[in-house]
């Protein structure tokens, strides 16, 4: 499979300093790519960057196999949205804005997708409950099914499992790693690195700059990998399935 | 009660504050939905403050009111969504300092024109009287421009008060849709300014969306509510300002606060059950 995306020598400036310091990777169609790092480590601000929300100081994002209006994204939730009038179907629908560009009102086809995706997500008995009525899991799951009606390349997850409580986190990561071996690459963001590397094939280790690119097996053997998986803690598992550091 | 609402519509001031009213409160309604979602009502105040101030200036040079007003806020539109695109935090001290800033201009250049003393809580608070022929027709031109303009990008305003960042990574434009909600407002503050008052059109912007919301769960439905509520209410208001010789827009602001007040109750009530 060919190359989907690359980053050359991208950084990204904020008022202080470098958030991202020149990062280069490439990543190929059907990776699981998971960024770990600590907080402030800039994997956020290097996801935005190749969701296109934020404009490199210096490099760029090479998006090769796949157009920015083909990108899916999970962002992390806003205290505005807690609180938002809207129906599960309403949101999972916008996803499909970006495919039908100016045309201003949903087709069929739109419709059969969000659907489709509602089916897949295991959300169709909320298709019209309230967003704002909804836990923290069925609230991601139709963030999730949004993300997917937007792609069917390329899916960037900005701390998906944050705030789940682990049963529905592990439930998360296995819907995650289904649409992984059917071709969907995934960019994700995690603090919970246990489970990062668990289920990813590659691993971005940040700490503003690249510490580690690579495979996860060479991750987990590697001297960043170990720092942060912590020898024995890396086997470590909490009742629900779901490896904590 | 059908006598009062005949004699209301034997007089043709009356007909034209109704029809620019409705058109606007309809308008303001639409629009302020997205705004208070995007905690954007500020920029709606902001807008009034600066429309009174060019009102002000234009009246006194003996300049068409609105041919002056719409570009010159339209222009403190894009400012203020600037300023608070930004910056959230100084964003709203930015929007204070602007929106006062204006006011003051208004009312010094009010004072220092001979003979318009009058007029100026005219300006503040509304007036049914205030709609000249002409202005009809440009107020109803620009309002069926918004509800068009509304109508066919409504799925996008949808996406970009939801979860701007998702939309634009999707390829959206959100600075643009950001912008046209921005000047839309703008062009239905100015316009329904003059009925309503400076200091009072920000709340039909805001009451109707707030309103509907309280008992609504979907964007479709608190849309279309707050749209029936704006208009009803601008109804109600200017039938009460007629039969008891109160200010317009005054006594729409309290129509709408009434419904709020009902809807509130409501929703509270249906969250018990």
């Amino acid at each position: 499979m060919g190359v989907l995306f690359a980053c050359e020598s991208v950084s990204v400036k904020y008022d202080m300093g470098f958030a991202v310091e020149n990062v280069s990777f490439e990543l190929e169609a059907g990776d699981y790519l998971c960024i770990v790092g600590e907080n402030g480590s800039g994997k956020t601000t290097l996801l935005k960057t190749i969701a296109g929300l934020v404009r490199p100081a210096a490099g760029k994002v090479d998006l090769r196999g796949v157009k920015q209006s083909e990108i899916g994204y999970l962002p992390q939730q806003t205290p505005l949205q807690k609180d938002f009038p809207a129906n599960v179907m309403e949101v999972v629908l916008s996803g499909r804005l970006g495919r039908n560009g100016w045309l201003p009102f949903y087709t069929k086809r739109d419709k059969d997708s969000a659907n489709e995706e509602i089916v897949r997500l295991n959300i169709g008995d909320i298709k019209f409950a309230s967003y704002r009525s909804l836990s923290g899991g069925q609230q991601q799951r139709a963030l999730l099914a949004r993300a997917l009606c937007a792609t069917d390349k390329l899916l960037l997850l900005d701390e998906p499992t944050s705030g789940l409580d682990p049963l529905i986190a592990s439930e998360l990561y296995r819907i995650l790693r289904e649409l992984n071996e059917r071709g969907l690459t995934i960019v994700m963001v995690s603090h919970d690195v246990g489970s990062a590397v668990h289920y990813g094939n590659k691993v971005l280790h940040m700490q503003t700059s690249k510490l580690f690119f690579g495979s996860q097996n060479d991750y987990v053997a590697s001297d960043a990998g170990r720092r942060l998986l912590g020898g024995a803690a890396a086997g470590r598992r909490l009742p629900g399935g779901t490896a904590y550091v | 009660m059908f006598e009062l609402l005949g004699e209301l519509f034997s007089y043709p001031f009356v007909i034209r504050a109704l029809v620019v009213g409705i058109m606007v409160a309809l308008c303001a309604s639409l629009l302020g939905v997205s705004l208070v979602l995007k905690r954007y009502s500020m920029i709606g105040d902001g807008l009034s403050h600066v429309g009174f101030g060019t009102l002000a200036i234009a009246m006194s040079l003996n300049l068409a009111p609105l041919e002056v007003s719409i570009p010159l806020v339209l222009l403190a539109a894009f400012l203020l969504l600037r300023i608070s695109e930004n910056s959230r935090i100084k964003g709203d001290a930015a929007i204070a300092l602007i929106s006062s800033s204006s006011l003051a201009i208004g009312v010094v250049v009010i004072a220092m024109t001979v003979g318009m003393n009058a007029d100026v809580c005219n300006y503040m608070f509304g007036s049914i009287l205030a709609m000249k022929k002409s202005d009809v027709y440009l107020s109803v031109a620009v309002s069926i421009a918004v509800l068009v303009l509304f109508v066919f990008f409504y799925n996008k305003i949808f996406a970009v008060t939801f979860d701007e960042n998702f939309a634009k990574a999707a390829g959206t434009r959100t600075g643009v849709y950001n912008m046209l909600i921005a000047f839309l407002t703008a062009l239905i503050i100015v316009v329904g300014m003059r009925i309503m008052g400076a200091m009072l059109i920000s709340s039909l912007i805001i009451f109707p969306a707030l309103t509907a919301m309280r008992v609504f769960n979907s964007f479709r439905r608190v849309v279309i509510c707050a749209a029936f509520l704006s208009v009803i209410c601008f109804f109600i208001g200017i039938v009460f300002s007629f039969a008891l010789d109160t200010p317009a827009g005054a006594s729409v602001v309290l129509v709408n606060l009434a419904a709020f007040v009902l809807f509130f109750a409501l929703g509270r009530i249906r969250k018990l059950a």
